[in-house]
């Protein structure tokens, strides 16, 4: 079993999942702030891979992504955090997220090869629709990582089968159309299409975007496998930045954590 | 003309992109899965008006009297007389109705998207030529717009901001990266995520996902049809070579496209080389950039080793980003395309020529297109027939270059 699918059996609540990006504010402090989060109650980690140009992504998250490039944060250093993470972890899934191009310009089997050494579970690359996926998937599926699918409000019954396809780990149901940090999610018009999609799929369902509170959290944990915190952290992060930033999280992750408990 | 309808078809460079939008390895469709459903209702949509005579109809009768189409293919003498070798035709696509080139592809999107029942619009705009040409169309069709700008580029292009409020526009200023058309287009693509079921995201070349670079070039198309036509009425032949400007590549892939299997028409894309191609301040992606993704598309763009997008430099703001459109790219590796830039400086110069010689401000987009042929023209003989692709007019760019030239406009 993968940690991916450990983890989720292992658990009699939703799951939850929380986005940092790697390198924001720097790379030394977002390592500190990783290995924090699954003694805060983090289940599974998402990190960021910085790009100039993200294109779903909301004010906060597209001002981290600059931070961290500003600070010099590179793929390889993206790596190297998750590397040095496991090497006191071996048990929370790390899924990295982003977009295609640097992932691309590294080398699809490179990347893989030196994403799966690092200790990377998963994949989420937000601008590579199935349409497009061919031979990544063939590069992640030699590496044993799970290209995570996201679904949207947009997605129809007859695309559906289309995206499950190939779609591992876990599926990020993305509950706004709309950037990240958007607001919330209308429960009504989300609830049915999730109850859709669980007829078609046995892979657990993360609700993401616009989740910011605990209260949020206990909402949509109602109705997914897990859910994901993502700009919310990333702002306290922020604002934490000259004083304690890892500590500000810990104590972020736990409400959310109690939440769902 | 009998051996270009028989080499047509099967090894035509005509017949791309595939069925999933790529031309060859280079197109395609990366966009975030909340887009992904309606990206295929454009391209059913457009498949469906493309075989409708009534949609071409209507767009023909707007081209005509609407835009004023067709364009004027003007015998440039007294450069010709300057420049002592080629004969040099202007195609004037700048006396359009909105001064460019951009209004073909924004009457055919906007007949689209009311086809599709959208009621709203958006558009990214450089040099605000494309931005200009929406809020018109939106005008005509009573349909809101709204315009997403560089800041940078909102400074350096007032009098096409003001015509798009004139015109009823909401023109929003993005200041994320350099506040230029890169930044403009993440904006537009993040307002179209959020307002994915009303609206219609008119995109202003021929990049983004599948099908928009087909569809903008099928719509520019228009110019080199005309060309072909104008040029056998006036020389009864067809012209030795095509020059454009590039920026993502609406006007050249008009101009190139209905002569891409004419192997004795040579065609060249002139990219801006801003302060020189061999600074990192430029806007040449096929001279110094490589294939990557952005925008939907994968194609060839300016980018650092680890896959992050630099940031373009132009005089001219309508060639001021980072990729370029996938049919380029393709044409530039199967090398049917040859690619050269020019800079800042020497387009200035040419804007300078063209004003002296022929008594008409070009855009600082065409003076990129127009500095190259002054120093190729004299190189080829005196039968050889070349066309360059006026595609706008300079009336917007005369702030920057006072600015440029040290001059006071008041």
């Amino acid at each position: 079993m993968s940690r991916i699918e450990q983890t989720f059996a292992a658990l009699k609540r939703p799951a939850l999942i929380t986005f940092i990006m790697a390198g924001d504010p720097d790379s030394r402090t977002s390592l500190a702030i990783m290995k924090a989060l699954p003694e805060a109650g983090a289940d599974i980690i998402e990190l960021g891979m910085p790009f100039t140009d993200p294109m779903a992504d909301g004010p906060t998250i597209q001002l981290a992504g600059i931070r961290a490039l500003e600070a010099g944060q590179t793929m390889k250093r993206t790596l190297h955090i998750v590397k040095h993470f496991r090497e006191t972890n071996d048990k929370t899934p790390v899924v990295l997220m982003g977009y295609f191009n640097p992932v691309f310009q590294y080398g699809l089997e490179q990347f893989m090869h030196d994403a799966s050494a690092a200790g990377v579970d998963g994949l989420i690359l937000v601008d590579l629709p199935p349409e497009e996926s061919t031979e990544t998937i063939a590069a992640a599926k030699e590496k044993n990582i799970d290209i995570i699918r996201l679904l949207t409000p947009t997605t129809d019954e007859a695309r559906l089968p289309h995206v499950l396809k190939d779609a591992g780990g876990f599926l990020y149901y993305v509950s706004v159309a709309g950037v990240t940090g958007s607001a919330s999610a209308d429960l009504g018009t989300i609830t049915p299409h999730i109850a859709q999609i669980k007829k078609l799929t046995n892979l657990p369902i993360a609700i993401g975007f616009g989740i910011k509170t605990p209260a949020d959290a206990a909402a949509m944990g109602k109705i997914g496998d897990a859910i994901v915190v993502g700009s919310a952290i990333i702002n306290n992060i922020f604002e934490n930045a000259d004083k304690n930033p890892v500590s500000a999280v810990e104590m972020q992750v736990r409400s959310l954590a109690d939440a769902l408990r | 003309m009998s051996e270009t309808k028989t080499t047509a078809m099967a090894n035509s460079l005509k017949n791309q992109p595939d069925e999933r939008g790529h031309f060859g390895p280079y197109g395609g469709r990366y966009v975030a899965e909340t887009l992904m459903p309606l990206i295929l209702e454009v391209e059913k949509a457009y498949n469906a008006a493309k075989s409708d005579p009534a949609f071409w109809a209507r767009l023909e009768d707007l081209q005509r009297d609407y835009v004023g189409r067709p364009s004027p293919l003007y015998y440039a003498e007294a450069t010709t007389k300057h420049l002592g070798g080629a004969k040099i035709y202007f195609k004037r696509d700048e006396l359009n109705h909105t001064g460019a080139h951009k209004i073909n592809h924004c009457l055919g999107q906007i007949l689209l998207a009311v086809r599709m029942g959208k009621t709203r619009i958006i558009a990214e705009t450089g040099a605000g030529q494309h931005g200009v040409a929406t809020a018109t169309v939106c005008a005509l069709f009573k349909i809101p717009c709204t315009i997403f700008m560089g800041a940078t580029d909102i400074e350096r292009q007032a009098p096409n901001v003001f015509r798009m409020k004139l015109l009823g526009a909401e023109v929003r200023a993005v200041t994320s990266g350099a506040g230029t058309l890169k930044d403009a287009m993440n904006e537009a693509m993040r307002d179209w995520v959020t307002n994915v079921h009303n609206t219609y995201y008119l995109i202003g070349t021929v990049a983004g996902p599948h099908p928009f670079p087909a569809m903008v070039r099928d719509f520019q198309s228009i110019i080199g049809e005309e060309t072909r036509q104008q040029m056998q009425q006036k020389e009864g032949r067809l012209p030795d070579s095509l020059v454009a400007c590039i920026g993502g590549g609406s006007n050249a892939m008009g101009l190139f496209y209905p002569f891409l299997d004419d192997q004795s028409v040579s065609m060249i894309g002139v990219e801006a080389g801003g302060h020189g191609v061999d600074t990192d301040q430029h806007a040449a992606s096929l001279t110094g950039g490589r294939p990557g993704v952005l925008h939907g598309m994968n194609s060839y763009f300016l980018q650092d080793e680890d896959g992050q997008i630099a940031e373009a430099h132009s005089i001219s703001a309508g060639l001021d980003y980072p990729g370029i459109g996938p049919e380029h790219a393709w044409l530039f590796d199967q090398k049917r395309v040859n690619y050269v830039s020019i800079t800042d400086t020497e387009a200035l110069e040419a804007f300078q020529l063209c004003a002296k010689l022929e008594g008409i401000l070009p855009a600082l987009e065409p003076s990129h297109a127009f500095a190259h042929v002054i120093k190729h023209a004299p190189t080829l003989p005196k039968d050889h027939i070349l066309v360059m692709n006026l595609c706008g007019r300079g009336d917007k760019d005369i702030f920057t270059i006072a600015e440029k030239l040290g001059m006071k406009i008041l």
